[in-house]
């Protein structure tokens, strides 16, 4: 019974998500006709450009009204389905739903563009509309006169000789600026990228203001947060042997071999490749170079007994696999901040490159056949 | 990082050194050298110590003996020091006691690669020669099984092969070696090299050598009768002779060498049936100190180096009995050595490698005890060629020392 009510109600808002053909034409008492047709409401809009999609297909009554009748019908639903109509989130009208018959709010359906630049009369309601880039130039302006502002302040303490140049400064660590596609996204216009390095420069100019930390608020808007990327890395829990031995075990894999490889504290530094000593396993000295690396980055060389086995690839990748293998078997060993530096000496990092496949028509990858002129 | 003294039992060191003759006023009295140059006075006390070669037994005693990377060594630093250790102490011991008038007993120095067994040879023939002894240096045998561009059919034998060039080059280096021995030993037989040209008996071995070094075709053959000479006269006491074959594992090995796309036999060299009838032990009045090698040889395995897989079943019935004298990686206190020598020649530049972080510094290589010497010597002249030293990131190449 749920079920068929549910569906009834998904597909009335079906309807109206859909916006079918031919039935909305809106006549406004404007000159410019704006004239509808069928826009596919899927999430990927969102992606599209919005500036380009110009001026709005709908006015904003329309979209306020779609709105209400989108939160009565929630409404609705919830009471339908015997729930709380507080608590009803999105997920759950998906689920109740049939779902073919996708719904979303307002704001996914209609995506964000921009609303009507013009009154009645046809005047445009911004100074800057015939710029073309309205809300960008309209920025840079805000910007600059924030710039002449403090400047005016600086001067007034030069004045009163009360300027000093040790004043706190606008903290940028940690995070960074706006991207171009961000911009936009925030602007709902399209921006050249000689605007957006203006708009980069002339901020900066902001930052490096003596008393520019007036303006820190407005300039922590255009920045966005910088993740500690060594966060993302896993790092597994010691293990302890029978004897109270810490060891720790990982793999590793390069090219087409793969390594694992045990890490055993409180060793002489003995190094077992797959029950050789690496000596003999390894004749080369650039090996050997490789596989001590991590440890004597670390600067752990004597400590441990490694233990290892590799299979696969050719001598450079086994020394490469066996690598990468040590240097995360060490993370378990390692204080916090030397997993960062670990991550930034490029240890932690799997080398992505494989070999290249033939294509037809050449004679390797790259490698093309003998070029005749006749 | 811990304090540590430089040579943990260094208290017998320095009152071995305090008792010895005057150092140099102008160097420091260094640990790691010893002032003792004749190798027959050399005993443990000197041991993991550099004593120095001098130029004219550099020039005589090792015209071609000298492993390749010490000669370069050698015109890098102007000296030629060598490491007293207990492989060639050993043997220098059994031949101050030997009788010499029982059959010449063998010596074979054996290790994995790299471990000093060439150099270990070097000095044992550094010893033989202070005490005037005859030597019969045979520097690399793989040289005479390998990479030979002439192979003459042999003038003396229809079924043998002879190998011009190498014969020649070794005879001229024999001479270099033993000049002084060639005009009182004479020959006791009559030599036929040719229809116009021959030996009489009676005549000093030097025109002998001559005869090889000149005419290149017969040298090979003068090689088999000097070689006869030696062994026969070697027991009538007047002279010792010491015949000394590095890589003697290639005398009972596989040759790659082809004669008309036909493989040649071992047994078909001239060359080498002569030095296998040396290694003979049927003579008296001297002794066979060999060494293996695996490095040069053909068709072995790159981790074997006990002497039944090198010899093989031939060569080690032939060998036997033998003197077997292991040679081992660097000891602790060796490496140290090996370590200050190279800082005293300026050769080690880094900033850490000074004294004060000395300590800490090799306690980060400090493990294993698998270092192959070699691998030391090579690591400590890699990046930078043999003749210069350079500031190259030691923290990167030390620690490869493994």
């Amino acid at each position: 019974m749920a079920a068929s009510r549910a569906a009834v109600v998904g597909s009335l808002f079906w309807k109206c998500g859909s916006c079918s053909t031919g039935t909305f034409l809106i006549c406004t008492n404007v000159n410019t006709q704006l004239l509808s047709r069928q826009i596919c409401a899927t999430p990927a809009m969102r992606r599209k450009n919005l500036a380009a999609a110009g001026p709005q297909k709908f006015t904003e009554e329309f979209i306020k009204k779609q709105v209400e009748e989108f939160n009565i019908g929630k409404r609705h639903l919830a009471n339908m389905m015997d729930e709380d109509p507080q608590t009803f989130t999105q997920e759950d009208i998906d689920v109740s739903i049939r779902p073919r018959r996708k719904h979303h709010p307002g704001d996914q359906v209609f995506p964000r563009q921009t609303a009507v630049q013009w009154g009645e009369d046809g005047r445009p309601f911004h100074y800057l509309f015939y710029t073309g880039k309205q809300s960008y130039y309209s920025l840079m302006h805000d910007m600059f006169s924030k710039i002449l502002a403090v400047e005016k302040y600086q001067d007034r303490l030069r004045s009163k000789n009360l300027f000093s140049l040790d004043t706190k400064q606008i903290s940028l660590a940690g995070s960074r600026w706006l991207l171009k596609e961000e911009l936009e996204e925030s602007l709902v216009e399209n921006i050249s990228d000689h605007d957006f390095a203006r708009f980069i420069q002339l901020i900066e100019r902001l930052v490096a203001l003596p008393y520019g930390a007036a303006e820190e608020e407005f300039v922590l808007g255009y920045r966005r947060q910088l993740e500690v990327q060594s966060s993302k890395q896993e790092i597994q829990p010691l293990q302890y042997d029978q004897k109270g031995v810490a060891y720790s075990t990982a793999d590793g894999r390069r090219k087409m071999s793969t390594a694992s490889v045990t890490l055993k504290d409180s060793g002489s530094g003995k190094f077992t490749i797959n029950g050789m000593d690496q000596l003999h396993y390894f004749p080369v000295l650039q090996d050997r170079e490789q596989l001590l690396f991590p440890l004597h980055f670390a600067r752990m060389l004597g400590r441990f007994d490694v233990d290892s086995s590799v299979t696969g690839g050719g001598r450079s990748a086994q020394a490469g696999a066996l690598r990468l293998a040590i240097s995360r078997a060490l993370l378990s060993f390692l204080p916090e901040g030397q997993v960062e530096d670990m991550r930034q000496a490029g240890l932690l990092t799997p080398d992505p490159r494989v070999k290249e496949r033939k294509k037809p028509g050449q004679e390797g990858a790259r490698k093309k056949f003998t070029w005749k002129k006749r | 990082m811990q304090v540590r003294s430089v040579h943990s039992g260094s208290g017998l060191q320095l009152q071995a050194v305090a008792m010895e003759t005057e150092p140099h006023p102008a160097k420091n009295l260094s640990v790691f050298r010893t002032t003792e140059a004749d190798p027959a006075r050399h005993s443990e006390q000197h041991a993991a110590q550099y004593y120095t070669l001098s130029p004219t037994h550099l020039r005589t005693v090792f015209p071609h003996g000298l492993p390749p990377r010490f000669q370069m060594q050698v015109k890098t630093f102007n000296e030629g020091c060598v490491m007293v250790r207990p492989p060639a102490l050993e043997i220098i011991s059994h031949l101050k006691k030997a009788d010499y008038s029982k059959p010449a007993l063998h010596y074979l120095l054996y290790g994995a690669t790299g471990c000093g067994k060439t150099m270990s040879l070097c000095h044992v023939l550094h010893y033989c020669s202070t005490q005037g002894w005859l030597v019969l240096h045979i520097p690399d045998a793989h040289l005479w099984v390998k990479n030979c561009k002439e192979l003459l059919p042999s003038s003396s034998r229809p079924s043998r092969f002879d190998q011009p060039v190498q014969a020649s080059q070794w005879l001229q280096n024999f001479k270099v070696t033993n000049d002084h021995f060639l005009s009182k030993i004479k020959t006791t037989r009559r030599y036929v090299w040719t229809k116009r040209e021959r030996t009489e008996e009676g005549r000093p071995l030097a025109e002998l050598v001559e005869q090889g070094v000149n005419r290149v075709k017969s040298s090979s053959d003068v090689v088999g009768a000097l070689l006869r000479e030696l062994r026969l006269q070697a027991g009538q006491g007047d002279f010792r002779l010491a015949v000394a074959v590095d890589g003697v594992n290639a005398a009972w090995g596989k040759t790659s060498l082809k004669k008309e796309d036909k493989s040649v036999l071992l047994e078909e060299l001239t060359l080498i049936h002569n030095m296998r009838k040396m290694l003979n032990n049927d003579w008296c009045g001297g002794a066979i100190i060999t060494a293996l090698s695996q490095t040069g040889s053909l068709y072995t395995s790159r981790l074997s180096y006990l002497p039944q897989e090198l010899l093989g079943q031939e060569g080690f019935d032939k060998m036997d009995p033998f003197v077997p004298v292991p040679v081992s990686n660097y000891t602790e206190k060796e490496f140290e050595s090996c370590y200050l020598y190279y800082m005293d020649r300026n050769w080690l530049q880094h900033p850490n490698s000074k004294c004060e972080c000395y300590t800490g510094f090799m306690s980060d290589l400090r493990y294993p005890s698998t270092a192959g010497n070699l691998f030391i010597i090579k690591s400590f002249k890699t990046v930078c060629g043999p003749s210069y030293c350079s500031n190259f990131t030691y923290n990167i190449i030390l620690f490869i020392m493994q």
